[in-house]
């Protein structure tokens, strides 16, 4: 069983971002069924955690309800992160969540980026702003970005393809990866002679 | 079990006032506070070290060596000293010289520091934080453990045919304890030395602090040191304190929710939950204290934060009154209770000189 992390950033319920971020998973789990993997989605509202990330930047430390989510995402196969566009970006919470993640979270990670807004002049934001934050994370972020505008859910069905075409991308290489495992340095630590012979 | 209090040195405005002390005015504070502590019968007196302003303590052993020739037992001790960017030559010298003016009555906690301009203003580089703390560990070890030291590393000038002077009283250096939150390289250090391991325990939840500590414990083991049980740990905490408890809430509300580690963040209720910090009655910071050992099993030292963000001296020295009337006998009391036998005391010069004595009859012989 794989999990999938997904990272929905919506700020109203419900959310056209957490509409597109259900779309975007239910279209990986099924590609995943199709290649024989089974895998498990892992949904994580950054709305709700808002007081936990402010906090969080406040502290210095992720408290109760925060720390089991970037667990989550830090031991997931695979990611789907989904943020509204604001003021020509992804959105400050959004931001905020990457900025605690720990240095080495996503490192290897396959990742399918999504974003929405009200209009399509909106969507280079998506591969402007978005691809770049997870190439610094040295995430594996595949070749199609899904950007949903407003009208998107209410004419075409290119919005359709592209989610199928997004999904089979993150489900190739998420099948095509041994399952993650989060490397724990209190239970396999550099032993200290090799601490001073680096040093 | 050792008792005491350590202290940040921070000059921040009280916020129901909105005046701040001015350093001299805090300096002289912090004195009354270490002097009230061996007064009130605790054991020891830890000073941070800092290099830029809102914080005065950049030369914490002129201020120990002062409270030398002012107390008669109180342990001395740092939080922490800076082995990163610091000269470990230097921390040779004058913690040698501070153990001289007190008696032995001085050990120290090693830490790296976290401000980014101290490592670039005393020549070195933040990203070589852990190598650093190694290599002048290493070196400060041999300084003080060897009478004559041939030395080179990568990060200070090499030493031909050097003598660190004084020599450490009784040929027995200080303890040195080794404070860290986060990097297990730290704890590992302090396992392979055998030296103690010190958590904060104050910005993080228990949690982490018991996996931190559980490391340590196992390490030390593996190295051989004796039992992981038989490690030396230490852990901060950080309490307020009125008859009650309601008071102490309604009093230190205010000074929580300005204060510059974790101010206009968590509420008071949540950063007790989340966290070791006590607001409440002496009982309460009895019973938190004692749950402590749940997740870190005996250990040898507890220090107190009660002089922060702002908080008058007059409500710092209530504290340190409550702390040795009702809260630290209680302590003292419960935790003797449960220490098993085989569980040693925090090391002092006494007993490291009695340690010495012993492993050289044993070699003679």
């Amino acid at each position: 069983m794989r999990t999938l992390a997904v990272v929905s950033a919506g700020l109203s319920t419900p959310s056209s971002t957490r509409l597109l971020a259900d779309r975007l998973t239910d279209a990986t789990v099924a590609a995943l069924g199709e290649r024989g993997v089974a895998a498990r989605p892992e949904v994580i509202e950054l709305r709700d955690h808002a007081r936990d990330l402010a906090d969080h930047l406040v502290t210095g430390f992720p408290n109760a309800a925060l720390r089991p989510v970037l667990d989550t995402v830090a031991g997931a196969d695979g990611l789907i992160a989904v943020s509204p566009i604001f003021s020509a970006s992804y959105s400050g919470l959004f931001k905020t969540f990457v900025d605690v993640l720990d240095r080495d979270a996503l490192t290897g990670t396959p990742v399918l980026l999504g974003a929405t807004a009200g209009t399509a002049r909106h969507q280079l934001a998506l591969d402007h702003a978005m691809r770049p934050l997870f190439a610094y994370l040295h995430a594996t972020v595949v070749p199609t970005g899904v950007f949903a505008a407003s009208e998107d859910w209410g004419s075409s069905a290119e919005l359709a393809e592209r989610i199928t075409r997004a999904a089979g991308e993150l489900a190739d290489l998420v099948a095509a990866r041994p399952a993650a495992t989060v490397a724990d340095p209190l239970a396999d630590p550099t032993p200290f002679e090799a601490l001073l012979r680096g040093a | 079990m050792q008792f005491g209090v350590f202290s940040v040195s921070d000059i921040t405005p009280d916020p129901t006032t909105g005046r701040a002390p001015t350093e001299a005015e805090r300096l002289q504070a912090v004195l009354r506070i270490a002097e009230k502590t061996e007064e009130v019968g605790l054991d020891v007196f830890a000073l941070g070290e800092h290099h830029n302003p809102p914080f005065f303590s950049s030369s914490p052993t002129t201020t120990l060596g002062y409270l030398a020739g002012r107390t008669q037992r109180l342990q001395l001790s740092t939080a922490t000293t800076l082995i990163t960017t610091n000269d470990p030559v230097k921390i040779a010298e004058d913690y040698a010289m501070l153990q001289h003016l007190a008696g032995g009555r001085v050990d120290l906690t090693l830490g790296r520091g976290n401000t980014g301009p101290v490592y670039p203003w005393f020549g070195q580089d933040i990203r070589q934080g852990i190598p650093l703390a190694i290599e002048n560990y290493a070196l400060l070890r041999r300084l003080w453990d060897e009478d004559v030291v041939d030395w080179e590393g990568k990060f200070r000038t090499p030493l031909q045919s050097f003598t660190s002077t004084p020599r450490p009283l009784d040929g027995v250096a200080p303890f040195v304890w080794h404070g860290s939150i986060r990097s297990p390289e730290i704890a590992e250090q302090a396992a392979y030395y055998g030296d103690g391991f010190f958590h904060n325990h104050i910005f993080w939840p228990a949690d982490h602090t018991r996996r931190m500590v559980d490391f340590y414990r196992r390490r030390f083991e593996h190295y051989g040191h004796g039992d992981a049980d038989q490690a030396i740990v230490g852990l901060g905490g950080q309490v307020f304190m009125r008859k009650n408890s309601q008071d102490a809430v309604r009093e230190f509300r205010p000074y929580f929710d300005e204060a510059p580690v974790y101010g206009h963040g968590p509420s008071l209720e949540d950063f007790t939950r989340e966290t070791p910090l006590t607001v409440g009655s002496p009982q309460q910071v009895i019973d938190r204290t004692l749950g402590f050992r749940d997740y870190v099993g005996d250990y040898q030292r507890q220090l107190f934060l009660i002089d922060h963000a702002g908080l008058p001296l007059k409500s710092v020295l209530e504290q340190l009154d409550l702390l040795g009337e009702e809260v630290v006998p209680v302590l003292r009391k419960e935790f003797a209770a449960r220490k098993p036998a085989h569980v040693p005391e925090a090391p002092t010069h006494e007993s490291l000189v009695a340690a010495q004595i012993a492993q050289q009859e044993v070699t003679v012989r």
